[in-house]
Formats: C-alpha cells, structure tokens, sequence
C-alpha cells in the first residue's frame, strides 16, 4: 500500500479541513480502495462497525496485512499424517491443554465429514469424501455470532477478520459456545496448566473460567510468518487473503470446487474446504 | 418495618436456622466450585450451560409471573387481589435475587463481573438481561416497600408511586421476553430458534408463578392467621388453567412445526428429549413426566368442581409446578445443546456439589421471601388488630 498510516493521517486531516468528508475524501486518497471490497457489509457489521483489534503501537514492518484472512483446506492433498501433524504443531506452539473427557480444549481438531457438515449428508457420496477425516478449526467468520453475543468485547473481530479471544477480559459466561454454530469453542474449565505435557514458553497459558479458541495465529502474523498450522501440513492448509484475487488460496477456490460448513447460517466462514 | 422480621416464633426462627445451615452448605460448595473451576460441575464442551443457567431461566418467570396480580388491581382495580398482590411483588423480588445468584455462580470469572457493565455491549442479549433483570429488581423493592409503609400508616400510596407499578407490568414481559431472546437468536441451535420461545416462556412462567402464590398462600393461612380469601385462590387458579393450557398448546406448536417441517437439526433435539437419540435417552422419563403433569393439572382446572376444591387445587398446583419445572429447569437447556453443532451426542446430569449449590441459592431465596414475608404479614395482621 503506498500511503503509510502517518501520512494516511495527515491526508485525511488535510481532507476534512477541505470538507471531504466520508468515502469521497477516502476515494481521493485511496482511489479504488472502495471499490475494491467485493464483499458487502452484512447488515450486523453496518449497525455495529468491528471492535478495532490491536492498536498499531509499532507495527512490526516484516508483519503480513491482509484485507480479510481466509483458510483453504484441499481435502486431496490433506493425509491424516499432515493433518496430525498440523494439529500437533498448533497444540504445542499455543500451549493447548491435553485433558481427557468431556472437558476437553480443542483449537483444531479432526471430525467425520457428516459432523462437520452435518446438512449435505448423502448417503451416495463419494466414499472417499464420505470417510475422510476433515479438520475443524475456527471458521473466523465474517458475520460472527460469538462475536455478537459476548457481554464483554472479549471476544472480538479484527479489521482483517480474525475473530479474537481477550483472555483478561472474558468473564467465562459461555454465551460464545452457545453461540457459536460449529462448535469451535472451548471453556477452561479447570486450570490448564497442569495438562500441558512441555510447556512452549514464548505463548501464554490460560487460566481457568476462560473461554478459549484458534486464532489463525495473529501472533504468527504479526512477525510475518504463517500458521503453525498451514507450516505443518506440507502444502494441504494454505493460508491467504480472500479479499486478494490475485492470491494463491484464491487462485485454489477458483481451480476447484470449495464447500464451506453451515454457509446456509450466514456467518460467512472463511474456512475453505476443497473436495 | 424491617424490625417485624426480628420477632417471630419459634418456627419461624428454627426455619431460618435451616435455611441458614442450608445456604451455609450451598456456600462451601460453592468455594470449593470457586477453587477448582467449573470442573466439578456435569457442565462440559458439548453443553455449556447447565443447572444453573436453566434455574435462572425458570426463575425469571417465577419473577414475571408478579404481573398476573399487579395487572388486575392497578389496571383493572380487581379489589379481589388487594390483599395479595404484595405477597406477589415480594415473590417477584426472591426470584430476582436468586436469578442473580444463579447467573453469578455459573460465572467461570465471576471476579470480573463488572465487564459487563464496564464494557457495555448493546449487541449482546446478556448486557439487556443484566439491566431488566436489575431494573425490575429495584421496581419491585420500591414499589412493594411504598405501598407496604403506605399501608402500615394507613395513608393513601404516594402518587409517585403509581408511575412506577404501571411501569413494572410491561418491564415483567421484557424480562421473560429478553431472557427467551438469550436463546432464541442463536444460529445452528434448531431447539432455541423459534419466535414463540418468548411467549412460550411467558405462559409457562404464568401458570408457574401463580401457582406457587396459591400454594404459598395456603401455606400462609395453615401458619397465620393471614388469608387471601377464597376468591383470589379462585382467580388465581383460573390463570393457573389457562396459562397452563397455552403452555402446552405452544409446545404443540413447536411439535407440528418440528416434526411436519421434518427438518433434521430441528427434529433431532425433540427426538433426543423424548425418545432419545442414538441411545441416549437420559431426559426421556423426565420430559413424559412433565407432559403427564401438565395434562392432569388442566384435567383438573379446567373443571371448575375440583379447581375450587381446596384439596385437588395445591395438588393440581404441583403438578403445574413440576410440568414447569422441567420443562423449562432442565429440558429447555440441555435439548438445545444435545446434539452438539457437529451431531454428536454429549449428555448432561448435574452433579452433587452443582446441586448443592443449586440447593443453596434456593434457600437463599427462601430466606428473602420468609423476612419480606414476615415483614408484610405483620403489617397486614397490625392493620387488622386496629
Ligand atoms: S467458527 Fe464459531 S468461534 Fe469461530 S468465528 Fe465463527 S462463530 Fe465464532
Ligand atoms: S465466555 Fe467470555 S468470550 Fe465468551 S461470551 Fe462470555 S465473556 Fe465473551
């Protein structure tokens, strides 16, 4: 991007003296800048504009930006090797917990195909599909109901889309899992620490009575490197901008036929599976 | 007036006692659920709200329920409800303070409370919840303490006062209304997402409040000499029935549009509930049970020969309780977690110490309701000596 924050500051400064207001002074300063949005705000992000994420102290100049993050999974080339491995790597780097039963913390995980699409069942699709193991994750959705529903602001979306978690502000209240439809949420509800086998000591830990999830490794990308998870399985996870059409995940979703979990719910998740 | 909860006799303080070692054991329990996390309740990934959550739920239309008097004898000056709307109001405000309670324990950072009113979050159910729920809370103490002093002195209510009791009517709706919102705007939960949920609750909270009035009140006249008069036990009873029959016509509702539409996220938490779901079928005798109660109690009270009975009514009273109680106390929460988002069945029961602490906020609210009560009776019983 050519204008840097600062002088993007002082521009707009200069544009509303001029009287430019709104998204003519914007237009000017940034031609096409609009136009190229290709999604329309759905009708919760115009009534409630998104919860600004980190505040740019100092933006690490190595940091990857994207308009929108997105995830494609191709489901071809996604082994139940390469899937473990990419679950293990997320699970070690963010010190997830391992705790058996039905407390259990899960960021990203692997499940049947009818569990994670539970609508398209087909009793006739292809077995392959069919008996596929398929890695659910946080969808980071566009139009995010956890988002909505938290009490707090602890759970919040960035203006690349990255659904956030502030672990020092959440009051453990679990409206987020009830509102989240997939099932991507987890409730500490124990202390953790002590069910992290090797503590990785350069990620947080959490305490108990918070509420957890994947967070596509803003941490990650914030020094201009990519997931844990998309590292680790060997080309199968493929990470990018949706809003890029020149990227590599779209140049995939438009190479291949991509399904998305409960896209009839309208939270546009940016998880991408290709079948 | 307060002074009048001092001097009782000595059922009165045994009864305290009780609930004092009650809330005492409640407490402890709850210290221990403050050390170790939410872990040691039945609560899990899967269903993430339990007990707790659902007493809230069923408490808030015990509280609402108020409305069923202060609405005939404000708006329409049923005299008949003179004596006993009082005793409504101050039901209203145990019932608020337990929800409270409930909603505070289920907290997994109940430290941090105040987020909610530090970040204000007009986009979340829960921060309305929070004010409705309060508001109507300091409504009632002010409205019910007013007119309960006016009373005493034997004065006219202040004028003032009337503003706010008419303001309370519509804030009882809203708080049943946006505590069926807390679950009915969820995308993916099939069981929640219906526009009657609002009115579902409010029928089933108007035949469940004023039920419990009625068996309070026969209480109050087996333990003073305090009687509302066979009159309001009789209007009482007539909006047990009809409340009691909308319940379970809006459940009909729910059932036709469940099972014609044929919709498998939405059939498969009523299948769950009443005939289990791939073999799991814990909540199945519990939600017969509730059905069996409900059809009974209208059997009941829809005859006005057993209604005005003065046996078969507490007993068709229970049963109208327990039909609730279920219903909205444990079928509510755990039918719309189970299944889970992904079709995976992950049950719930409570467990010991969830109870006890459930128990505890029970009797916490008990103690509320026996002081104000003791407060109100003594008041009335002062009037009626001059
Ligand atoms: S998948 Fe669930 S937790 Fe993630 S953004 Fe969507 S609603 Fe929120
Ligand atoms: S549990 Fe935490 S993150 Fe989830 S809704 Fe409550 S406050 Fe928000």
């Amino acid at each position: 991007m050519g204008v840097d924050r600062r002088q993007f500051l002082k521009l707009a400064g200069i544009a509303g003296a001029l009287g430019l207001g709104g998204s003519v002074g914007f237009q000017l300063l940034k031609p096409g800048s609009l136009d190229a949005a290709e999604r329309m705000p759905t009708p919760y992000q115009m009534v409630f504009p998104k919860s600004q994420g980190n505040s740019e102290v100092m933006p690490n100049p190595k940091a990857l930006k994207g308009r929108r993050w997105g995830m494609v999974i191709d489901m071809r080339k996604l082994t139940e090797e390469k899937a473990r491995a990419a679950i293990q790597a997320c699970n070690y780097y963010h010190n997830v917990p391992d705790i058996p039963g039905k407390q259990t913390i899960k960021w990203i995980w692997l499940t049947g195909y009818v569990n994670a699409f539970p609508e398209v069942e087909n009793p006739f699709a292809d077995p392959e599909i069919k008996n596929a193991r398929f890695i659910a994750m946080c969808n980071h959705c566009d139009n995010p109901p956890c988002v909505r529903v938290c009490p707090t602001k602890a759970t919040f979306q960035r203006e690349d889309g990255i659904v956030m978690m502030d672990m020092h502000r959440c009051i453990g209240c679990r409206f987020c899992m009830a509102g989240c439809p997939y099932g991507s949420r987890s409730f500490n509800f124990r202390d953790p620490r002590p069910f992290i086998k090797k503590e990785y000591p350069l990620y947080p830990t959490r305490t108990k009575g918070v509420v957890e999830k994947c967070t596509f490794c803003s941490e990650r990308l914030a020094v201009g490197k990519l997931p844990y998870c998309a590292e680790a399985s060997g080309g199968a996870m493929v990470f990018g901008d949706v809003d890029d059409a020149g990227s590599e995940l779209r140049r995939l979703l438009r190479s291949r036929y991509s399904i998305r979990r409960k896209p009839n719910l309208g939270t546009h998740p940016q998880v991408y599976y290709l079948v | 007036m307060l002074e009048k909860a001092l001097s009782g006799s000595k059922l009165y303080w045994t009864w305290l006692i009780c609930l004092l070692v009650v809330i005492g054991a409640g407490f402890g329990a709850y210290l221990v659920q403050y050390n170790k996390g939410l872990m040691i309740t039945g609560m899990s990934r899967d269903v993430s709200w339990g007990f707790y959550i659902a007493q809230f739920t069923f408490l808030v239309g015990v509280a609402a329920s108020a409305v069923m008097l202060v609405l005939p004898y404000y708006l329409h000056h049923y005299k008949t409800f003179g004596r006993i709307t009082i005793l409504g109001e101050f039901l209203a405000i145990a019932a608020v303070i337990m929800c409270i309670l409930f909603i505070t324990v289920d907290l997994g950072k109940p430290s941090r409370i105040l987020n909610v009113m530090l970040h204000p979050t007009p986009n979340s159910i829960l921060f309305w919840d929070m004010i409705v729920l309060n508001g109507y809370l300091i409504i009632n103490l002010v409205a019910g303490w007013v007119t309960l002093e006016a009373e005493r002195k034997q004065l006219a209510p202040p004028g003032w006062i009337k503003p706010i009791i008419y303001l309370s009517i519509p804030w009882a709706v809203s708080i049943h209304t946006v505590t069926a919102f807390l679950y009915a705007g969820l995308p993916g939960r099939g069981f929640w997402l219906t526009a009657i949920m609002a009115p579902r609750f409010l029928a089933s909270a108007f035949a469940a409040g004023p039920a419990v009035l009625i068996l309070l009140g026969y209480l109050v006249k087996k333990l003073t000499r305090f009687d509302a008069g066979r009159e309001a036990f009789e209007t009482l009873a007539k909006i047990v029935c009809y409340a009691i029959i909308l319940h379970i016509f809006f459940f009909l509702l729910e059932v036709f549009t469940v099972a014609y539409s044929a919709i498998p996220s939405h059939t498969s938490h009523l299948k769950y509930l009443y005939f289990g779901l791939h073999g799991h079928n814990n909540l199945v005798p519990w939600v017969w049970t509730a059905l069996a109660c409900g059809f009974t109690a209208i059997v009941l009270l829809v005859n006005p020969r057993t209604r005005k009975n003065p046996t078969i009514l507490p007993f068709a009273c229970v049963l109208v309780f327990i039909c609730t109680w279920i219903d909205k106390g444990m079928a509510m929460i755990s039918g719309g977690f189970v299944p889970n988002p992904l079709h995976e069945v992950t049950e719930y029961s409570p467990t010991g110490l969830e109870l006890m602490i459930t128990i505890g906020v029970y009797a916490a609210g008990a103690l509320v309701l026996t002081i104000l009560y003791k407060v109100a009776l003594g008041v009335k019983a002062e009037e009626e000596a001059v």
